[in-house]
């Protein structure tokens, strides 16, 4: 087996870091467009490309388009291809009718949360399984790597009674407390520290007296800071889309941005087009974000086939 | 004497300091590498472990939803109950159908896509981005796209299709395109993510592979079926089992897609209900936690089938590939 696929090394046995063959190409070089084949693009691979673009955005397009135009217009055919005038009055509507001020500032405490305690634990595990010598360190870490494997959702039973056992029904700690953590997140992080972070360092900051803690501190976090940014965006673009277990515990009375979207078509409100003016407010954060930083998460899944 | 005292006093201050810090530098490095990895598995058994395991015991008695401290015995009656339950049969075979219907064309197209991706592009980042902008969408929200645009009288979808002559299609009550539009949906948010898994694999297959066979005389397309898929193998089969897993557990998608938050059913005629709805209408709408616990027991199993049967395929695949060489 060569290492021939970057995110599939689920496979792979940890090995003690320091046999890491040295001669190994860095990551971000094996990343950059075109490092495998050189070949130029001919017009055809542009025009399947393109209508790939086109197929990726025009659903959103279309959101906008029919947030755009009234409930009577939307339900016309042909249907409507290019915007109305009416997309601030039906985004006003959909933010009240569906409650998305509580919902948007619920989500946001929620994902932020989520990403930053990932991003924390997992900055701080991935760097002990990488650098850190300790007993059961290759156990605990296939352990880790199995529990990549086992969906959180199979046991919302007991957590649905354990949240209410605690008085966090329709709370938010009953969302945020079971996915402090990730997996995929921990072996992401050891993966950029088995890479990126020179052994050497870390002696220095030992032969200087300083203890673990503060190693991490002062010599690791800086180094760290790339892969915890695209971990947060990452984790952050999860836990805002999570569903099934905020559906569960939560409900319209304080939602998150799902769960409050359900709303929209469950009657309360029959006009279409608010109903797409609220999906499009739900989204708007997230694709905000990725019209910002969306090469720097596009590297970031690339590096980590970060999948919650 | 009251100069000397206080320099023997600081000597040996430093001396016993010099004791506790090896001492506590012992102790910090058995210790703190326990330390950083211990709130992982503290959440994790907490919240995903005990959970999990907490679930086959539930499944083994009558919980009720409004009093959940009460248990009731009943040892396999659940199980037996759900084995004799249509509704079951029904969730298990479309969970199957809409797994694979969403999972088999989104990892080709995912292929497809990556191989495009992997050209000499000008405004590679933009293309880049523009596949992985759905997955920025929430499953609230895109289902509520896709209804519309799959909407009878007046989608978008069956517009086109008129376009080219054919009549309009009941996405929601016709059980094969209803399972087709949830598909889409699935597709559509994931495609773009696997290809960028694929695209990073791809680009770390050493190119002498490829000047290797376009020596042999492989064109483009057999040097991508020889070289490229073998050569991303492994990410490969890292896609189907996390698709896999996803597929197990469609929930949002289905849920959503024409009725809102009140389709637990999977449509009129349960034509589209998945064991996760089945496990949210047992648990939430008829209260039943241990029936729950049952049917999300199922899916666990449902799940360690999944991973024997493709280890077993993984052991077949490289005894024949090794036999191959060796030949």
């Amino acid at each position: 087996m060569t290492t021939d696929s970057l995110p599939a090394r689920t496979d792979v046995r940890p090995q003690p870091s320091r046999s890491e063959p040295p001669a190994r190409r860095p990551l971000l070089a094996r990343l950059r467009p075109g490092a495998g084949r050189q070949h130029h693009a001919g017009p055809v691979t542009y025009l399947l490309l393109t209508v790939a673009a086109l197929f990726s955005l025009f659903p959103l397009y279309w959101t906008m388009v029919a947030a755009s135009t009234d409930n009577t217009r939307v339900s016309q055919t042909p249907p409507p291809f290019l915007p109305g005038p009416h997309l601030l009055e039906n985004l006003g509507k959909a933010w009240q009718d569906a409650a998305l001020g509580k919902a948007m500032i619920n989500s946001l405490v929620v994902a932020g949360v989520i990403a930053l305690s990932t991003v924390l634990f997992a900055t701080l595990a991935g760097f002990a399984f990488a650098k850190l010598r300790f007993k059961g360190r290759n156990i605990l870490l296939m352990l880790v790597i199995g529990t990549m494997m086992v969906p959180p959702q199979l046991g919302v039973v007991p957590l649905f009674m354990m949240m209410t056992e605690l008085g966090w029904g329709q709370k938010l700690p009953a969302v945020i407390f079971p996915t402090l953590v990730s997996a995929v997140g921990v072996f992401f992080m050891r993966q950029y520290f088995t890479e990126a972070l020179p052994d050497e360092l870390v002696e220095a900051g030992r032969v200087d007296g300083a203890h673990s803690l503060r190693i991490f501190w002062s010599i690791v976090l800086p180094i760290a800071r790339p892969p915890m940014a695209v971990l947060f965006m990452i984790t952050f673009v999860h836990a805002w889309n999570d569903f099934f277990w905020p559906f569960i515990v939560l409900d319209m009375t304080n939602p998150t941005v799902p769960v409050a979207l359900t709303q929209l078509s469950a009657g309360y409100i029959r006009d279409q087009s608010l109903i797409m003016a609220g999906a499009l407010l739900g989204t708007l954060p997230l694709l905000a974000m990725f019209v910002v930083f969306g090469r720097q998460i596009v590297g970031g899944i690339m590096q980590g086939a970060v999948k919650g | 004497m009251a100069t000397s005292l206080p320099t023997t006093r600081t000597g040996e201050r430093e001396r016993s300091r010099r004791r506790r810090r090896t001492l506590l530098h012992r102790l910090d490095l058995r210790g703190a590498p326990y330390a950083f990895i211990t709130p992982f598995f503290v959440v994790f058994a907490a919240f995903s472990f005990y959970p999990l395991v907490y679930t086959a015991w539930i499944s083994l008695h009558r919980v009720e939803l409004a009093t959940m401290n009460v248990m009731e015995w009943v040892a396999f009656d659940n199980y037996t109950a759900l084995w004799q339950d249509e509704r079951f049969w029904n969730a298990l075979l479309n969970t199957l159908t809409l797994g694979a219907l969403s999972t088999v064309p989104q990892l080709l197209i995912a292929l497809g896509l990556a191989h495009l991706l992997n050209y000499r592009l000008r405004g590679s980042t933009f293309f880049r981005v523009a596949a992985i902008t759905p997955y920025a969408t929430s499953v609230g929200a895109a289902a509520l796209v896709f209804t519309m645009l799959f909407e009878r009288d007046f989608g978008m979808i069956n517009w086109m299709l008129s376009l080219v002559g054919v009549d309009n299609i009941d996405w929601e009550n016709n059980k094969w395109a209803a399972q087709a539009a949830i598909s889409t949906i699935v597709i559509w948010r994931w495609t773009g993510y696997n290809a960028l898994l694929y695209l990073a694999a791809m680009q770390a297959v050493p190119r002498e592979r490829y000047e290797a066979a376009a020596i042999d005389g492989a064109s483009r397309w057999q040097q991508f079926i020889s070289v490229t898929v073998p050569g991303i193998r492994s990410t490969i089969v890292f896609t189907i089992v996390l698709s896999t897993i996803g597929a197990t557990q469609l929930f949002g998608e289905p849920l959503i897609f024409g009725q809102g938050p009140m389709g637990v059913t999977g449509g009129a005629d349960n034509q589209y209900q998945t064991l996760g709805l089945l496990l949210y209408e047992e648990g939430w709408k008829n209260y039943q936690m241990g029936r729950a616990a049952t049917v999300a027991w199922v899916m666990f199993l449902l799940l360690i089938l999944v991973f024997v049967v493709q280890r077993v395929v993984k052991r077949l695949a490289s005894r024949r590939a090794s036999s191959v060489r060796t030949s």
